[in-house]
């Protein structure tokens, strides 16, 4: 039929008709009849007893309409914000969890922290007013790093959480491990740190809240990825709204990156006050409100060991993390640097046992959450670095190394150590692909070119592996999640045989309208135009978990397929009624349902019209109607993976690191669309790009003031920053998904840090250097020079 | 941001009195940094001056041994005359270094000399041309004008309205961009003359400075590698979480270095 537009092709995006040409609909353009609007007051100390809150100035500045504190939250009995994660140690004993109020009750714990909300008839007015707001704080010492948090005499954030430790969880077989530690002919060691990352998506969160007397209904709209999620979470945990009184929407949405995936203070603030002061409320953050508000990700220290035989082959490795959750625990907070960390320690590689200790802590900053990869380009990170160490302490070669320890094409499906079956892969494939694509063989010609202009010229290696696909709800039951990660969609076909899919992922910047619509104009043989994809609004999508952990594509896409599949079975049941034939003789493709072996044929529209106007239809034994809806909880994750190159060259005299050439072959199982996978892939390539070169979230130890508060002191990647990329596909196809799909959202963000850094180590190494922190920082590199004495010569 | 009356006078004694009659009153030029300060409450003036309508305030003039900047002169104007690229190519360089384009076609060379951000880049081309600041009652030279951390020798209801650059046989400048902000982290302008050669340094401190014993052996030897060898006390330079002082010590000499391959090539 024509205008199909399938699997494999590359048709533009649907959405970015209304992008590109301004007509988005985002929170901030959404306006409400009577709307005002509110503002945050904030807490400016990282740590601090709330002695009082005056409000009479701001109560009686032009224009307000409330100002409501933790006490009004208090006095109406409401919930703290829910956690959607139980980790326990290794006793079995749950993680401490401090209550997360919607407003800060009694203390604040970070600069940023939730003190009060001021509504009023302007924004202006809001702000005068927040000026005005009285707080009487007694300041106390505040602990931002880790290891400074867990030490002794260090401030307590919480009275009941001793040394500030949250849970000391572990993974793995300890006893293994340290008998093969005392076997090892070698042992290597490295310390890192995994820096502290602001999401930074284009469009700062928003949210709008209206309640309905007439019919006590509230509805909210909100900046989120998982609109559902956040009617459950809020209206069941905190405020107490029944789910059918609750209407969520999240509209356009400006990126998310994991920032907008968790359920926010200020979105049950706002929903409370709109019923209090019965006119709707909008609120929209500015940059530096963000900065201080939205989740923060990674922030780690952890110490690696690898032991290996004299061969190189890996007999165990053990890794020992410090993870930051921030002041309070978010949404998924403690899950992200154990369960989605330390079950992907064994990579690419046959390492035979594994150990992980984390130790999740309470600081005086943000909250710490999940961010673009979340745990898995940590843990990739360290067993990466590790691997280049290990290899340049024994003298081997690192692509050599690696190949000796990879698990093979034929060992899959393969069960790793750490809880974690691998379906399918081909590490070796991608490995050989990249090396060729990355010109590797030619690399010492560039190296002595660089050279000759007095610069060091790096090559980094990253094989690695994902989880993604969450998730399966059985598993992540065990692990601690207290809901399911399933996935849900609607196919429903017009009369007129066009097709709306209702499907509880969102799309903000991936491109889902334009790969599921592929999927169904596929499947169901309709033209690509003719297929419209909606989400983000509970009234209109049945239910869903959202978009996060390269999810949507292979849960809500299976969901998808499978609604698609009962969508076909009702079709073939009418046309079998229609065609006066049995119904296991139709055959349903390229949108016509024919008897098999005849001429005999109807068309999908045909069928469609049928199902809507039954004059002539089996009503004895079916419904009218088509219109399918399908459930999907997947049973393993996804692994997709590969091999990334990245080619760095240092300038000695100033420190600048450029990256010069990157190259990313991955394998992400079957593409609907290759023109989307590579966007994501460079999108992904870029963050881990900033994390290991540019970005870092900086507190002030003692004050908890972040100092890298805003766009002139964090460093965001820019296009200058990027070579044009090399990025090329060699998949293996999913042995459990519909459609043989990984997952690509994640993938290039989790492999590059470590491309880059082992780049930038190796170009170094002839100067004794064996590691380097990120970001790698002119300020840095230099200093790093200074202490490897090496002469560098201003001439 | 907070109600302001806002006024556009034709004239600059009128800009002047409004300045000085109405209290809390700023000019307003470009916007570039003035308006983002409104924004975040940091800045709460009672009125706004724009400069934008007083006549003969942009353009670029020559008479031979000087180049006159109007103070509205965008940098963008600057980095692209042919003029300036002509007589003082440091110069034209410099502007094309400033921020952004939009920042480029906004923001002018009155507005960022009047801010005397500490690490902004025209204080640089200004105190290391030698240049005299122009304004509505007198004439001031750069050693005198300049005074620290975003202080300068303005008084109150004084207005920029030019700035002249003597030529120079050669000028250079060369910018280390700090990693976020991309201002300068360090930036190095020189300029060699008849009568010897001026270094000024701007990022590197609370203000910018010149460098005596650079200038000494540039006057010697205008190379390169007569200041390859120089180092610059850390003692009054910034520490901040980009780089501490000294890192920007070091990188004056680099970019010194830098300014005269530029100045040169
Ligand atoms: C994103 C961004 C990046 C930037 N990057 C750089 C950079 O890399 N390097 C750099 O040097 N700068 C940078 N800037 C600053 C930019 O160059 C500004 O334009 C400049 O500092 C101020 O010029 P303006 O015309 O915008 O002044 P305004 O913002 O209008 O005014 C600034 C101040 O000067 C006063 N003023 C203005 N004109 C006069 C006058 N004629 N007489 C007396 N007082 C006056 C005003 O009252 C105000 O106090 C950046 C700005 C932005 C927003």
């Amino acid at each position: 039929m024509s205008n199909v537009i399938g699997i494999g092709a590359s048709p533009k995006r649907k959405e970015d008709q209304r992008f590109l040409t301004g007509r988005g609909n985002y929170v901030s353009d959404i306006k409400r009849p009577g709307m005002t609007a509110g503002v945050f007051v904030r807490s400016p100390h990282g740590h601090a007893v709330l002695r009082g809150i005056d409000k009479s100035a701001a109560l009686a500045s032009p224009g307000v309409i409330a100002v409501l504190t933790g006490d009004d939250v208090k006095a109406d009995g409401l919930g703290s914000l829910p956690c959607g994660w139980g980790i326990s140690d290794a006793k079995g004993v749950p993680m401490k969890e401090p209550p997360f109020p919607m407003l800060a009750q009694g203390k604040v714990r970070f600069v940023g922290d939730m003190v009060a909300f001021v509504v009023a008839e302007t924004p202006e007015q809001a702000d005068v007013a927040a000026e005005l707001l009285a707080v009487d704080y007694e300041v106390l010492p505040s602990v931002v790093g880790v290891l400074e948090a867990v030490r002794p005499g260090a401030p307590q954030l919480f009275d009941d959480v001793p040394n500030n430790i949250c849970c000391d969880w572990e993974l793995g077989d300890k006893a293994a491990v340290e008998s093969a530690f005392k076997k090892a002919a070698h042992v290597a060691k490295l310390s890192l740190v995994n820096n502290r990352l602001i999401g930074n998506p284009m469009e700062p969160r928003a949210a709008i809240a209206e309640y309905e007397p007439g019919t006590d209904r509230f509805t909210l709209w909100t900046t989120s990825q998982f609109p559902h999620v956040v009617r459950f979470l809020m209206g069941a945990l905190v405020l107490n709204i029944p789910q059918h009184k609750l209407r969520v929407v999240a509209p356009d949405v400006g990126g998310g990156f994991g920032v907008k995936q968790f359920h926010y203070g200020e979105e049950a603030v706002i929903t409370w006050a709109a019923r209090r002061v019965k006119r709707p409320i909008k609120w929209v953050a500015s940059r530096s409100e963000g900065y201080v508000s939205d989740r923060h990700g990674r922030d780690h220290v952890t110490e690696a060991e690898l032991a290996l035989d004299e061969t190189g082959k890996f007999l165990a490795f053990r890794v020992n993390t410090l993870a930051n959750m921030g002041g309070y625990l978010s949404t998924f907070g403690p899950n992200i640097p154990t369960n989605l960390y330390a079950p992907l320690l064994g990579g690419v590689y046959t390492t035979p046992a594994i150990y992980c200790n984390v130790k999740v802590v309470f600081t005086n900053t943000v909250p710490v959450d999940a961010y673009r990869g979340a745990g898995r380009p940590e843990a990739t990170f360290v067993l990466e670095r590790m691997v280049d160490v290990a290899a340049s302490e024994m003298g081997i070669d690192r692509v050599e190394i690696r190949r000796r320890n990879m698990i093979p094409k034929e060992a899959y499906p393969y069960q790793t150590p750490v809880l974690v079956q691998y379906d399918s892969g081909d590490p070796m494939g991608c490995l050989d692909g990249a090396l060729v694509a990355a010109d590797v063989k030619n690399f010492g010609i560039r190296k002595a070119a660089s050279a000759s202009k007095g610069k060091f010229r790096g090559l980094g290696y990253s094989t690695y592996v994902e989880a993604c696909g969450l998730a399966p709800s059985r598993f992540a039951g065990r692990l601690g999640a207290r809901g399911g990660l399933y996935e849900s969609a609607t196919v429903r076909v017009h009369p007129t045989g066009q097709v709306t899919v209702m499907i509880g992922t969102h799309n903000h910047g991936q491109g889902h309208e334009t790969t599921f619509a592929q999927i169904v104009s596929e499947k169901l043989g309709v033209a690509f135009e003719n297929v419209d994809i909606v989400f983000g609004d509970t009234d209109r999508v049945q239910f869903g978990m959202g978009t996060y952990g390269s999810r949507s594509l292979v849960v809500g896409g299976a969901a998808l397929s499978k609604a698609t599949d009962k969508v076909i079975a009702k079709g073939k049941k009418i046309a079998a009624h229609l065609l006066e034939a049995a119904e296991v003789d139709i055959q349903f493709e390229a949108g016509k349902f024919a008897v098999a072996g005849t001429d005999r044929v109807k068309s999908f529209e045909e069928i469609a019209g049928a199902a809507y106007v039954p004059h002539n239809y089996p009503l004895e034994v079916l419904e009218p109607g088509l219109e399918e809806q399908a459930y999907y909880d997947p049973v393993n994750f996804t692994y997709p993976g590969g091999c990334h190159i990245a080619e760095v060259e240092v300038d000695p005299e100033t420190g600048t690191v450029t990256l010069v050439n990157y190259t990313a072959v991955d394998d992400v199982g079957t593409v609907i669309n290759p023109m989307i996978v590579e966007g994501q892939l460079h999108g992904g390539i870029v963050q881990g790009v900033g994390q290991a070169l540019f970005e870092n979230a900086v507190y002030d130890e003692g004050s908890g003031q972040l100092l890298s508060g805003s766009l002139m002191d964090y460093c965001m990647p820019r296009a200058d920053h990027m070579p044009m990329m090399n990025v090329a596909t060699h998949s293996t196809l999913c042995t459990h998904t519909p459609m043989g799909v990984k997952g690509c959202g994640e993938v290039g963000t989790i492999g590059s840090p470590a491309a880059v850094i082992n780049a930038v180590v190796d170009a170094l190494s002839h100067l004794g250097v064996t590691h380097v922190d990120m970001p790698a920082t002119p300020n840095r590199i230099w200093r790093l020079l200074q202490n490897a004495s090496l002469p560098v010569a201003a001439e | 941001m907070k109600p302001f009356a806002y006024h556009q006078p034709a004239r600059i004694p009128d800009a002047a009195k409004l300045l000085t009659s109405i209290e809390d009153s700023k000019l307003v030029a470009g916007g570039m940094t003035l308006i983002p300060t409104i924004k975040q409450r940091l800045a709460n003036p009672a009125a706004l001056i724009d400069l934008s309508k007083l006549g003969n305030l942009s353009g670029i003039t020559d008479d031979g041994a000087t180049v006159t900047i109007g103070a509205m002169t965008p940098h963008a104007v600057v980095a692209a005359s042919e003029l300036v690229q002509t007589k003082i190519p440091g110069l034209s360089a410099l502007a094309s270094m400033i921020g952004d384009p939009a920042v480029r076609s906004r923001g002018t060379i009155g507005g960022s000399v009047a801010n005397n951000d500490p690490a902004a880049d025209y204080p640089a081309g200004v105190l290391g041309l030698g240049a005299t600041i122009v304004t509505s009652t007198r004439q001031i030279a750069a050693d005198k004008f300049f005074l620290g951390l975003f202080e300068t020798a303005l008084e109150s209801g004084e207005i920029i309205t030019a700035i002249r650059f003597p030529v120079p046989l050669k000028a250079g400048y060369a910018k280390f961009k700090a990693p976020a902000s991309r201002y300068a982290l360090v930036g190095v302008f020189v300029a060699k003359f008849a009568d010897g050669v001026r270094v000024a340094v701007t990022g590197a401190g609370p203000g910018v400075f010149r460098v005596p014993p650079m200038e000494a052996s540039l006057s010697e030897n205008f190379d390169p590698t007569a200041v390859a060898a120089i180092r610059i006390d850390t003692d009054g330079l910034t520490s901040d979480i980009h780089a501490e002082a000294d890192y920007r010590a070091h990188l004056v000499t680099v970019m010194a270095k830098r300014a005269v391959e530029a100045a040169l090539s």
